[in-house]
């Protein structure tokens, strides 16, 4: 083999599909490789910031940022993701979202640093951006298609937000996964063919529960149940709680609105939280313009301050079980995911409750995005024997009169489902129809989240009641909602205005789109154009080293003209911006010097060429 | 309408074997699911997506038997109206009328209610198990000969089913809080 030898890829070769696990605390990215699913890179903590040189940093360089400039990060975005002004007021209390819009926008708005304005599927976007970076470097080529986990709890608006998120990074998004399912695909079980597993995930910042039914292959969840805005963020803060209050009276004062002292206690808390996993006592250790607060906290302490938090977990379970129609007993395995999975307390509230041990055998940490990557491997057709039939998490209907809702679809039905239903005018010569689609378990509007208005546009004028519409409602694999409307009897397609209650318009989409997404685009053909150079620059360095040697002018003439042939047209391309011919001619002078390589290996000198860093 | 029985390649029948329209689904799920199109242009994906709602939506219908007589009723220019309170069967219109009272009894928190209410709902439990012994002779009947007199009989005493069905919720329900 040469030394020069490079995997550059064919470029035919269908593209890579990344599966992604975008989680609240931390991002990880995966593929599907000959021997299964593989985390590329490490974690990547979902922390975005905007350094003092007005660029915007991801991961650890944020986290550090985070430390000396809170008013420059944003960390937990997840928790914000399709949500409303009016959902997040208990949010703020704990986390320090800086919200940059009042007023009617329907879009939260963030502020990142002094004056930058942005909104969290934007900032998700930034992680994605780096997650799809972290794959092309590894790959060596564009990434451009990949599957993300959501919280199975998610509902439309959140998934939307994430859909959008994708978009916004580059990436068409093929599909969003359930978290708890996709845990599920990574487990396999394959030993198990058959059989009723249920899965708890407790992650950062949610908590969900799905039991899937196990058929050849095929991942059927029964049911799903689920508290988005339940995770180990919520033990944090209970301890940050009581640190903050025990800093008052010790201090005599009150570090709450002081970020940078919050969020270095907020790193020591996580430490003793984690320390608790095996400890039997942590210190939380708090130092800060000159002063030290140290607080023991035993085990049999943390127990009773998180079981109301641990308890909030089961009761989800309980209905899962129900809607599911399953007995504890038929239940044969549990899984569990996330973070807070680690904690002892979690793990025998879960073994009490389905009376069996909880696998815990893959990293909970990782189980989720290797998931992703199954699914993708089933999306490109890689993984052939494993199929995954998901639900609905949230009934989705429709306002009537009086404020009520009629449902339409109801939870843990399998997706896609759809449903249609048919509208008239109430109003002689009515051109359009409004109709309101709300997601959630109750009865009344006012209990049920809003979706979105869809307004049913252009109907020809007709006395009331003679126009009759058939609105399809449709949820899609990946639990959106898709609407399409005809008129009953004429079959002509009607213009659907979707205005989304708590979500980006396409429009804002597109734009934030034009703004990065191309800019990206061109980050990605500078580095790898950089990056063929880098590698042009080594083995040009490398073949003029090697053609000083004796070896060189041992080989027969045909084969040291064709080197310097190829040394030649390398040199020529090394100024253009085509980054694939560069590779090509490095490859053609890989070849070209094969042989030559395997001369000076067999005789064992070791020049620098052997050196040759791809 | 798109058919649910045809999907599956099975007849329109009211008496059907669930573990085979099971397996059914499973196999004809491997074949359309919008996954095993994702690289294919829209064309193939938009057919998935509906080949696939149509699976999903014909199981959770067909594996249940009120749902699939209600489904077969609806085909038949039948429609299953939600049952109004004018429409009490005449013979549990006193049951009904003292369970309510119990009901509102154990809701402002007299608990003396709550055996009152548990006999309600076993006697309510009961005449489901009655009522489902009839449906399935029904069932047998209509795919005998779908005769118009077979479908009036079933819709009357669907209708009846839906009303002891939404009483023993109701009961359900409040016995739980």
């Amino acid at each position: 083999m040469g030394t020069f030898q490079i995997d550059f890829g064919d470029a035919a070769k269908p593209e890579h599909i990344i599966g992604i696990d975008l989680g609240t605390t931390n991002s990880l990215v995966a593929h599907m490789d000959l021997t299964g699913p593989r985390i590329i890179g490490g974690i990547v903590p979902s922390i975005v910031g905007l350094n003092t040189d007005g660029q915007v940093v991801v991961g650890n360089p944020a986290r550090d940022l985070l430390l000396t400039h809170p008013d420059r990060a944003i960390y937990s975005v997840k928790r914000l993701m399709g949500r409303g002004l009016a959902d997040v007021t208990d949010e703020l209390k704990f986390f320090p979202f800086r919200i940059a819009s009042e007023g009617s926008d329907q879009v939260l708005k963030l502020k990142l640093g002094p004056d930058k304005i942005t909104t969290p599927p934007e900032v998700s976007a930034y992680v994605l951006r780096h997650l799809k970076a972290i794959a092309e470097e590894h790959f060596g080529e564009a990434v451009t298609q990949a599957v993300i986990t959501v919280p199975a709890y998610f509902n439309d608006a959140q998934r939307q937000a994430t859909k959008d998120a994708g978009r916004i990074a580059g990436l068409e998004v093929l599909r969003l996964v359930n978290e708890p399912t996709a845990a599920a695909l990574a487990y396999g079980l394959d030993k198990r063919q058959n059989g009723t597993i249920a899965v708890y995930d407790f992650g950062g910042g949610t908590f969900d529960i799905s039991i899937l039914k196990l058929h050849d292959g095929i991942f059927e969840v029964l049911a799903t149940n689920g508290d988005t805005h339940l995770g180990g963020d919520d033990i944090d803060n209970l301890l940050i709680q009581i640190a903050i209050e025990e800093i008052a009276s010790e201090w005599h004062q009150d570090i709450s609105g002081d970020q940078e002292a919050v969020q270095l206690l907020r790193r020591t808390v996580i430490t003793v939280k984690e320390q608790l996993s095996f400890l039997p006592v942590a210190m939380i250790e708090l130092r800060y313009k000159g002063k030290t607060y140290q607080r023991e906290i035993a085990r049999e302490l943390f127990d009773k301050l998180i079981t109301p938090l641990v308890n909030r977990t089961l009761e989800p379970c309980r209905a899962c079980i129900a809607d599911a129609r399953v007995t504890v007993e038929q239940i044969d395995e549990v899984v569990m995911v996330g973070g807070s999975t680690r904690i002892p307390l979690v793990r025998s509230a879960v073994e009490a409750l389905f009376r069996s041990k909880p696998h815990t055998e893959l990293n909970p940490d990782e189980v989720v995005a290797l998931g992703a990557a199954v699914q993708a491997g089933i999306l490109s057709g890689a993984v052939e024997d494993k199929l995954l039939l998901d639900v609905t998490p949230l009934s989705l209907g429709i306002e009537t009169m009086g404020g009520l809702v009629s449902k339409l679809i109801h939870r843990n039905s399998t997706i896609p489902a759809s449903a249609t239903e048919q509208f008239t005018t109430a109003v002689d010569g009515q051109r359009n129809v409004l109709i309101h689609v709300l997601q959630g378990e109750r009865e009344l509007v006012k209990d049920c989240r809003s979706l979105a208005r869809f307004d049913l546009k252009n109907i020809a004028p007709m006395v009331a009641g003679m126009t009759r519409i058939d609105v399809r409602f449709m949820v899609d694999a990946n639990g959106i909602l898709q609407v399409t409307a005809r008129d009953a009897r004429t079959g002509q397609e009607q213009t659907v205005e979707v205005k989304p209650s708590y979500g980006l318009t396409d429009e804002q989409v597109e734009a934030m789109i034009d703004e990065s997404y191309v800019k990206a685009d061109e980050d990605m053909k500078e580095r790898q154009v950089r990056e063929a150079r880098v590698e042009a620059d080594q083995i040009v360095k490398a073949t003029e080293k090697a053609k000083q040697e004796d070896h060189f002018f041992e080989l027969p003439e045909d084969e040291r003209s064709m080197i310097n042939r190829k040394l030649n047209e390398l040199l020529v391309v090394y100024h253009s911006d085509d980054y694939l011919l560069i590779r090509d001619k490095i490859e053609e002078l890989n070849q070209a010097t094969m042989h030559l390589a395997e001369v000076r290996m067999n005789t064992a000198v070791r020049s620098k060429l052997k050196g040759t860093k791809i | 309408m798109d058919d649910f029985f045809s999907v599956f390649g099975l007849p329109p029948k009211l008496l059907i074997d669930v573990e085979d329209l099971q397996i059914r689904f499973y196999k004809l799920s491997r074949e359309h699911h919008p996954d095993k199109f994702a690289r294919q242009g829209q064309e193939a994906q938009r057919r998935a997506l509906e080949t696939t709602s149509l699976l999903n939506d014909g199981l959770r219908i067909l594996k249940d038997p009120v749902r699939r007589a209600e489904y077969i009723l609806s085909r038949n220019g039948h429609e299953v109206a939600e049952q109004k309170a004018k429409d009490v069967p005449a013979e549990l219109l006193e049951e009904v009328f003292e369970l309510n009272e119990a009901l509102e009894e154990l809701r402002c928190g007299d608990d003396s209610a709550r055996a009152q209410i548990e006999a309600a709902l076993a006697n309510f439990l009961a005449i489901r198990a009655e009522i489902d012994v009839e449906l399935v002779k029904l069932f047998g009947d209509y795919d005998q000969a779908p005769t118009p007199v077979v479908l009036t009989r079933l819709r009357s005493i669907l209708n009846r089913r839906r009303y002891i069905e939404n009483l023993a919720g109701e009961a359900t329900k409040t016995l739980k809080v």
